[in-house]
């Protein structure tokens, strides 16, 4: 019960600030109202028994991406200065894409109904057991370096990171002389 | 499990009210004669030329993006430090190959002069 409470008190939040992210007025504010927007999935996660995609949701989206995004709005002059309407001329056309995506998630999460933790199906799973969920983030890090799992994924990440930063330098940073 | 979190709940509720309480405290008790010079923009150091809000050199959105690069590391690496007991010699040469990787990454960028302060 209490449990619900909090549940339809972290949604709701979230759904008001992502309101205020595609409504305001003025883009920097929506990408502050973005933050508090993530901060209610982590709570999400939370709820979920997914403590450590929380913290992650913290420190990667709150943290870091939300600065990338209010540096990527303070580039853009334009942006900064006019307060213009955010709703664009095509509501027909985006009403469409809306209701086709939701309607494309409702109905894969009804084929999965029997794996719903308190579904009524009869293959319903019951809640995971609590020292599955304590040692979840241990067991991750083990498959992040066990050769028969997920070492080689582990690895291209960081080559992936690599190749962002050194291809966004590329593309951003003032060349020198020799270069150009 | 949820309960693991009362002390999360506690600080969500407290943090807002320790910077709103000497503010609401003073908006309460505190003495109002406002003049022009009081209401003046307050700012550190010299006054402020022509608007505030400018537009933003494309240096800063490099160091907000080695932030991004490096706090995922911070991301990938947790988990292996929880598991460190368990993992062997070969997750140590994994780890040393995912730091050398970045570290590539912020060479070039220093390499660049992205470090320098503009």
């Amino acid at each position: 019960m209490i449990e619900q409470i909090i549940f339809i008190v972290i949604s709701l939040f979230t759904l008001m600030m992502g309101w205020i992210v595609v409504s305001n007025n003025n883009l920097f504010h929506a990408a502050l109202a973005l933050m508090a927007s993530f901060l209610g999935v982590a709570g999400l996660y939370v709820m979920l028994d997914a403590g450590f995609l929380a913290m992650a949701q913290l420190l990667v989206y709150i943290g870091a991406i939300s600065i990338l995004i209010i540096f990527a709005i303070m580039l853009t002059r334009r942006m900064m200065q006019t307060e213009e309407s955010p709703f664009n001329s095509q509501p027909g056309l985006a009403g469409i894409t809306a209701v086709s995506v939701f309607a494309v998630i409702a109905f894969i999460f009804w084929q999965m109904r029997e794996f719903w933790p308190l579904g009524a199906g009869e293959g319903a799973m019951p809640p995971a057991d609590k020292s599955i969920i304590l040692g979840s983030v241990a067991k991750l890090g083990e498959y992040f370096v066990s050769p028969d799992a997920f070492v080689l994924p582990f690895e291209v990440a960081s080559v992936m990171l690599l190749a962002a930063l050194i291809g966004s330098i590329w593309v951003a940073w003032p060349k020198t002389e020799d270069e150009s | 499990m949820i309960s693991d979190w009362r002390f999360i709940a506690f600080f969500v509720v407290l943090a807002p009210l320790f910077p709103a309480l000497p503010i609401g405290i003073n908006l309460l008790l505190g003495p109002r004669k406002p003049n022009y010079i009081k209401q003046q923009i307050y700012e550190c150091g010299v006054e402020t030329v022509g608007d505030t809000w400018v537009q933003f050199k494309v240096q800063y959105y490099i160091y907000a993006l080695i932030f991004v690069i490096f706090d995922i590391e911070a991301v990938f690496l947790f988990p292996i430090a929880a598991a460190y007991g368990q993992v062997g010699l070969f997750a140590v040469i994994e780890i040393a190959l995912f730091i050398i990787i970045l570290t590539a990454a912020l060479a070039y960028a220093w390499g660049r002069g992205v470090l320098e302060w503009v």
